[in-house]
């Protein structure tokens, strides 16, 4: 057995150089401050050497993390065949260890709303929501590797069509779910056939274009969406016409969105394990080969578009529920930026990877509220971290594990 | 005996440039045949012809599995060949790197089940029993090419060899009546090879046509119950091995014209 990994001198000065560079990057930033009404300038060296000697740490503690994992490897690779199965790096923990585990955030979501504040409750039925989200968007970018940059535009018209079916029709929010759900499916169609035949770029433009219209459309037909001043007064989700208090009503729709992001999750997992979703994976692979093996890739890619929106319009008439008042501004490019970076921290075509990244990614910069000044910095930093540490996402996609006879 | 594929006339052009000029094939049933050539003599068009990927210019396709109707394959997209009985593997290897070797073989059942979207999301008896049979039969194809161990290993952690065993697997998993392979010995040790030739040989014993593209000419002379070569996107020559070996116009595209007054 070989001795454990150490750190070399090589890495020791990658790290200093590392620090150098982010003293450098960051110094205009941190370092100077001009106070432009008394006209002075502070220079904070004291930052600086608090970035460079961090930045330092890190990059020497990745460096030890991929030596260890290197020294791993080789270890995997010097074992039997047999053995090496249970070691294989893709693999979760057993099911046995999984169980009290999710035991633990199960309750921990249950009880959630009775330890914290309507405040808190009301940040985790949004972070639920982009959890819902992610799921969907994860279907056509993760499953399908469809680049979609537009995924705001189904959700805005999920939104819009709770938003409108209740301003014109009184409808409730029960009655326009599936509603929405439906015309987020079927817009989800009509971006599709354009791009059948785009890739990669090409698809990633398209569909960008897609959802800068949508919200165009809703910003001018003032006639049909009453343009930047929105639809106000739409309804909180009923519940058998009982009323509610505000603060009962959001605890009401934090089990709802619980219980869709639930259905999302056990809808898109069975999804991938299935005929269908080894068809999309097989489309994101190799989409020549998946041609030759007999798959009607025109179909897979609108199946995809349109599931995949689907959950965006459900979540989009989850979204007007909830702040009760939805206008074009909170459907903006931005929105499809922060989902497809759900998708790719979470890991393509990773379930548990996306929901945890969907809750982090939404959670953290709420809390982060308390080092307000540095809150965007430390968010994008942790951003960047991730990406350097798991290039391939928080948990690189498993695979179903058939069980083999013997 | 009726031939189980026939083409006539076939032609392909990409703007100026004819890659394929009426080219004439037969092919019987339970018959190895290689197509043979120089390169750019234009094979992997055809073959990219014959499974829908190129839609030809000109000339008819036509598929008749032993007692079954004709069935007209020029025109078609290639999922609708595939279905149609005729499957393929490719020069360069194209699995599904990061699915697991089963899943990959599972891709090819695709054409022959039919669960959709609520048999994947409520799962009903009729799909539960669907994908058992599928995973039953993918797991037998690969006890067959020697892969069973590594069933749920990535494909592309496979090496090189059981790549290419995979993707004849994969292929035939979508139960086709001819299967194409597109240089199947392609960078194989000698011991390799002959673990694809006995492979090629069960295939044809369960009742199934393999065209085949070789420059292993040893492999090809062994193997192939009929040859067809192509030079220029023309079919210059075809018959037995022995025929082809002494054919005046084979000896030419491969040897080059010999001089009369040398």
């Amino acid at each position: 057995m070989k001795s454990p990994p150490m750190l070399t001198n090589k890495d020791v000065r990658h790290a200093v150089l590392t620090g150098f560079w982010f003293m450098f990057l960051t110094f205009p930033l941190l370092v100077i401050k001009v106070n432009p009404t008394e006209q002075t300038v502070t220079w904070r060296w004291a930052n600086m050497l608090w970035v460079g000697g961090v930045s330092a740490v890190i990059a020497l503690a990745c460096r030890l993390v991929a030596t260890r994992r290197a020294g791993r490897a080789e270890l995997l690779r010097q074992m039997p065949a047999q053995t090496t199965h249970e070691l294989h790096p893709f693999a979760l923990p057993s099911r046995d260890r999984l169980i009290p585990l999710f035991g633990v955030i199960a309750l921990f979501f249950i009880v959630f709303p009775f330890v914290f504040s309507a405040y808190q409750v009301n940040i985790m039925t949004t972070a639920l929501m982009y959890v819902i989200l992610g799921l969907g968007l994860n279907i056509v970018v993760g499953f399908a590797g469809l680049l979609n940059l537009g995924y705001v535009a189904f959700y805005a018209v999920g939104a819009y069509t709770y938003g409108l079916l209740h301003f014109h029709f009184g409808l409730g929010f029960w009655a326009a779910l599936p509603i929405g759900g439906l015309l987020g499916a079927l817009f989800g169609v009509m971006l599709g056939f354009p791009v059948l035949r785009l890739r990669g770029d090409y698809l990633a433009i398209v569909t960008l274009g897609f959802g800068e219209i949508i919200r165009l459309i809703l910003e001018n037909w003032r006639e049909f969406s009453q343009g930047p001043s929105g639809i106000a007064n739409i309804a909180r989700p009923g519940l058998f016409g009982i009323d509610m208090s505000l603060e009962h009503s959001l605890v009401y729709q934090y089990y709802l969105t619980i219980a869709i992001a639930l259905l999302t999750i056990f809808v898109v997992n069975r999804l991938r394990d299935s005929r269908i979703g080894r068809a999309w994976f097989a489309l994101r692979e190799d989409d020549i080969a998946c041609q030759a093996m007999g798959i009607d890739t025109t179909a897979a890619k609108l199946t995809a578009f349109a599931l995949g929106a689907a959950w965006a319009g459900m979540a989009g008439v989850l979204f007007a529920a909830k702040t009760t008042f939805i206008n074009p501004a909170s459907f903006t490019f931005m929105e499809s930026a922060i989902i497809l970076c759900i998708v790719v921290l979470g890991g393509m075509g990773s379930i548990i990877g996306v929901v945890a990244a969907a809750l982090i990614l939404m959670l953290l910069p709420e809390y982060l509220r308390a080092v307000a000044e540095y809150r965007m910095l430390a968010f994008g930093a942790i951003l960047v971290v991730m990406m350097i540490v798991r290039p391939r996402g928080l948990t690189s996609q498993t695979r179903r594990i058939y069980h083999l006879p013997h | 005996m009726h031939p189980l594929l026939t083409v006539s006339g076939l032609t392909m052009d990409f703007g100026g440039i004819r890659a394929l000029d009426q080219v004439d094939l037969r092919i019987l049933p339970e018959k190895i045949v290689a197509l043979i050539g120089p390169n750019g003599a234009g094979k992997t068009t055809l073959f990219n012809c014959l499974t829908g990927m190129y839609r030809p210019t000109g000339g008819h396709m036509a598929l008749t599995p032993p007692g079954l109707p004709e069935r007209r394959l020029h025109g078609l997209p290639p999922y609708r060949i595939t279905a149609a009985g005729l499957a393929r593997t490719f020069q360069n290897i194209r699995l599904f790197p990061n699915m697991t070797v089963l899943e990959n073989v599972m891709v090819g059942r695709h054409c022959r089940t039919t669960a959709k979207v609520f048999g994947a999301i409520f799962r009903p008896a009729a799909t539960v029993r669907e994908e058992q049979e599928t995973v039953d039969r993918c797991l037998a194809l690969l006890e067959r090419i020697g892969l069973v161990d590594q069933a749920n290993e990535y494909a592309q952690n496979l090496p090189y060899g059981a790549q290419r065993r995979l993707e004849i697997a994969r292929a035939l998993a979508t139960s086709p009546k001819l299967l194409l392979l597109d240089e199947p010995a392609a960078g194989m040790n000698p011991q390799e090879t002959v673990e694809l030739e006995n492979l090629i040989l069960s295939i044809r014993e369960d009742g199934l046509s393999i065209l085949l593209i070789e420059h292993d000419m040893k492999l090809v002379m062994r193997l192939s119950d009929h040859i067809f070569v192509m030079d220029y996107g023309r079919m210059i020559a075809e018959g037995t091995p022995d025929e082809v070996r002494r054919h005046p116009a084979v000896i030419r595209a491969y040897l080059g014209e010999v001089e009369a007054d040398a």
